[in-house]
């Protein structure tokens, strides 16, 4: 008799240092349904189905395929049992045909020598099966964003994947290119083929899917039959939790007479008309999903982007800073989201972090007037309460509060009087995110601005002033604290605006 | 615990002193006074060329043109005091700024056009080569004002004045590095050049200036080796960048940029310069010292590499 699940994954739990990504969540795929998963960003979805490639190691938990039990799984163990995923960015190579790619890694051979006819026949058959109209022998890099989904999904029915993870396939695609993935999609599911699809995009899932597994902050939350189910009903579940954090008083502080930073009709970096406006002593939320904008509007105001069009005012004045040295210049900062990457300069100490930004201002000519430069590093080690042993200490070595403190001291040091948070308390823990409220209240206290990214609804709904939501590049939606309401910030961020699509 | 910390320190200097022991006893006359001031004599060409390529390492760049610059300074220099009867002085500061184009010219492949170091430098390597000769004919230029010989054979007592030029660089190297905020500049750029740019830090200006300051050095080094050599020749600079890469890799600076102290580019230069020296007493063939040569670079690179593999597991 055969199993009637083709995939499960029993009460999976996955540690990193200091952080629990998944706790016990457990996922059973019916043979031949398409099964939506879904949750807020940094749910863990995408952790999730990576521990069924290989890429994610659990901790703990089981990975049973038609009733084989693993421990865990390796990109080789998942091919040989059928599984495939498809990922936002595809394995494809641009040079290569059609066919090639389809056959990349193990090609039809007449002895040494590959047979391409034989291989763009094989091709062409396995495309007309799934009703996709590509020639084998374009070259990839010629085909569009949609038809190159279409060849990775050829790609594992070809190597007679019986279980397909599509991971936000939707995403890049236009509305017809949309349309045709369904169409496959459905196609695939009458074949018998088991399908997890990850998406943002409710209207996706209701019309797609015959179940929808809902998770939130690496938990299992519920499985409901999608019939049954309604929109509002799962927004409540995936974002509708108590809030279980708190989040350190305020002093009043806004001046609503000081507008610091004002946006009128800004494009560029992609984001299209974005118009804001930033008061003295204001918290700004940003929200929406991730690959809605935020991050590209945030480099703009900060001279990392260039704006193609509109207007940028700070305190009245029009601005538009060319590169961060200038924006920074202006008292712009900005606290990006990869903090290794983009924020703290790991391999250097602690005291030419903080005083990076304003080596000239603490130079006679070029050479370093080192006392300021050490007194400088001493004064925010202590205000921020930088824990490490001293201010050579290498950055790197700090966990990744102390590294958001350092570069928060960098700003300080610098006098920014608008600072951008990018998602500022990923992967740091809980105690350290207490810490890096009282220091943004601070920060609005004596009177500086905010705006702050994040796409963790309590954060953004516990510490903003006001909350400005994207979707798709655009402003979705604008609310008021005394608004504040996590199904309608999800509505706005999930919202599509569909005549961008064809532009 | 301190003892493995000043160990792991000063590594490089220890490999110095053992290195001079066990010449000193193959060979007693390595240990001489005249021996040691032929050997600073001979390491102070590429030690002053160190200083720029310490800078351009720092920053996890590379420059293959220093040995053509050394060459096209000698050729240039020669050529305007011999065949143009230009003041020696004259020649001398002309043939500094054209050096420091040649490296503006390398910053703007790399900095500006976005061409990866080795091919801009590369570039720049032959075509400098190429135009030393079209100058010179290929035919050596000899017969300078007497007073050129000063800097690279005249002596203060016992210590050569090129010696004391090559200190002189160390210490200005030295100062930029520590002192300035120059230097704190090129270890933000070598450790991460995203954040180096998100932080304020104009990347693109201080690689024309890195790479402005290596031509310079090599520029002076080449006035150094003229003055030595007395001659200018189209294959004075020959080779040279290896040599000099040898030197800093060997001191401790990463080639992952972001790493690495003056004091060990020292170190490094005068282990080159003993090791050669060494081996000249010792009369081992000159093929077998290429091969000595490149197997210490191999092992300072691997090394280094391999500590940082170890480091990130």
């Amino acid at each position: 008799m055969k199993e009637e699940y083709v995939l499960e994954l029993e009460h999976i739990r996955k540690e990193y240092p200091g952080v629990i990504a998944l706790k016990d969540v457990t996922l059973r795929l019916r043979r031949g349904e398409i099964l939506a998963l879904i949750g807020e960003n940094g749910a863990g979805k995408s952790t999730l189905i990576k521990t069924c490639s290989g890429a994610v190691v659990p901790t703990s938990g089981k990975i049973r395929i038609n009733g084989k039990e693993f421990e865990r799984m390796t990109p080789q163990l998942a091919a040989e049992n059928g599984i495939a995923i498809i990922y936002q960015e595809f394995n494809n190579v641009g040079e290569l045909s059609a066919a090639e790619n389809l056959f990349l890694g193990r090609p039809i051979r007449k002895g040494i020598v590959i047979d391409r006819k034989a291989m763009e026949a094989e091709a062409a058959k396995a495309f007309e099966q799934l009703r996709i109209r590509i020639d084998p022998a374009e070259l990839v890099k010629n085909l569009t964003v949609g038809y190159q989904q279409m060849i990775e999904i050829a790609k594992a029915i070809q190597q007679n994947a019986q279980v397909l993870i599509m991971d936000e396939p939707s995403a890049p695609l236009t509305s017809n290119e949309v349309e045709n993935m369904f169409e496959v999609v459905e196609l695939l599911r009458k074949k018998g083929v088991s399908i997890i699809y990850i998406s943002h995009r409710l209207d996706e899932i209701f019309r797609l899917s015959d179940r929808i597994e809902v998770i939130r902050d690496g938990e299992y939350i519920d499985t409901l039959i999608t019939k049954d189910s309604t929109v509002d009903q799962l927004i409540r579940l995936m974002v509708g939790r108590e809030m279980t954090q708190n989040y350190p008083p305020r002093k009043p502080c806004i001046d609503k007479d000081r507008v610091v930073l004002e946006l009128k009709n800004v494009c560029g970096n992609g984001n299209r008309n974005m118009s804001l406006q930033i008061h003295a002593g204001e918290v700004l939320g940003l929200g929406g999903l991730v690959g809605a904008g935020r991050t590209e509007l945030a480099e703009v105001i900060f001279g990392a982007a260039r704006k193609e069009s509109g207007q940028i005012f700070l305190n009245g004045k029009e601005i538009s800073p060319r590169s961060p040295r200038e924006a920074i210049d202006l008292g712009i900062a900005l606290v990006p989201e990869d903090r290794k990457r983009h924020g703290a300069l790991l391999t250097n100490s602690i005291r030419n972090n903080i005083n990076m930004s304003i080596y000239r201002r603490i130079s006679f000519g070029s050479v370093i007037r080192s006392r300021t430069e050490r007194e400088t590093a001493e004064t925010y080690m202590k205000s921020m309460a930088i824990k490490a042993p001293s201010i050579q200490q290498q950055v790197k070595n700090l966990s990744g509060g102390n590294q958001q403190k350092v570069i928060l001291g960098k700003w300080l040091a610098a006098d920014s009087r608008l600072i951008i948070f990018d998602e500022p308390t990923r992967g740091i823990d809980v105690g350290a995110k207490y810490e890096i409220y009282k220091l943004i209240n601070s920060l609005v206290e004596e009177g500086r601005s905010v705006l702050m990214i994040s796409s963790e609804m309590e954060e953004l709904m516990g510490m903003s002033d006001r909350i400005i939501v994207l979707s798709e590049h655009r402003i979705s939606g604008e609310l008021n604290r005394d608004e504040f309401d996590a199904d309608r910030i999800m509505m706005y961020a999930s919202s599509i605006v569909d005549e961008e699509k064809e532009e | 615990m301190d003892v493995k910390k000043f160990v792991k320190g000063n590594a490089i200097w220890l490999v110095f002193i053992a290195m001079v022991i066990v010449f000193s006893i193959a060979n007693p006359n390595f240990i001489k006074p005249s021996n040691l001031v032929a050997i600073s004599r001979q390491v102070a060409v590429y030690g002053i060329a160190s200083i720029g390529m310490t800078f351009v390492i720092l920053i996890a760049g590379i420059d293959l043109s220093i040995g053509s610059i050394i060459t096209l300074v000698n050729i240039v220099c020669a050529y305007m005091m011999v065949n143009m009867g230009v003041n020696m002085w004259v020649a001398l500061l002309i043939s500094l700024v054209i050096a420091t184009l040649v490296g503006v010219l390398n910053g703007f492949m790399v900095s500006t056009i976005g061409m990866p170091a080795l091919i801009a430098t590369f570039a720049s390597q032959t075509v400098f080569e190429g135009i030393a000769y079209l100058i010179c004919g290929g035919m050596p230029i000899s017969g300078f004002d007497k007073h050129f010989d000063m800097f690279g054979r005249w002596s203060v007592g016992i210590v050569p004045v090129s010696a004391i030029l090559m200190i002189i660089c160390f210490a200005v190297g030295s100062f930029i590095l520590n002192k300035s905020y120059f230097g704190r500049y090129f270890y933000a750029i070598g450790g991460n050049e995203e954040a180096a740019e998100l932080s304020g830090i104009r990347v693109s200006w201080m690689k024309y200036l890195i790479y402005a300051l290596s031509g310079f050095f090599a520029g002076l080094a080449g006035i150094v080796m003229l003055s030595r050599t007395g001659s200018g020749q189209a294959t004075a600079g020959l080779g040279y960048e290896f040599d000099v890469i040898t030197c800093v890799v060997l001191g401790g600076v990463s080639v992952n940029g972001g790493f690495g102290k003056m004091s060990g580019v020292v170190a490094g230069v005068l282990i080159i310069g003993s090791l050669t020296n060494g081996m000249i007493l010792m009369d081992v063939n000159s093929y077998m010292q290429m091969v000595v040569k490149g197997v210490v670079l191999a092992l300072a690179v691997g090394f280094d590499c391999l500590s940082k593999k170890r480091q990130a597991s």
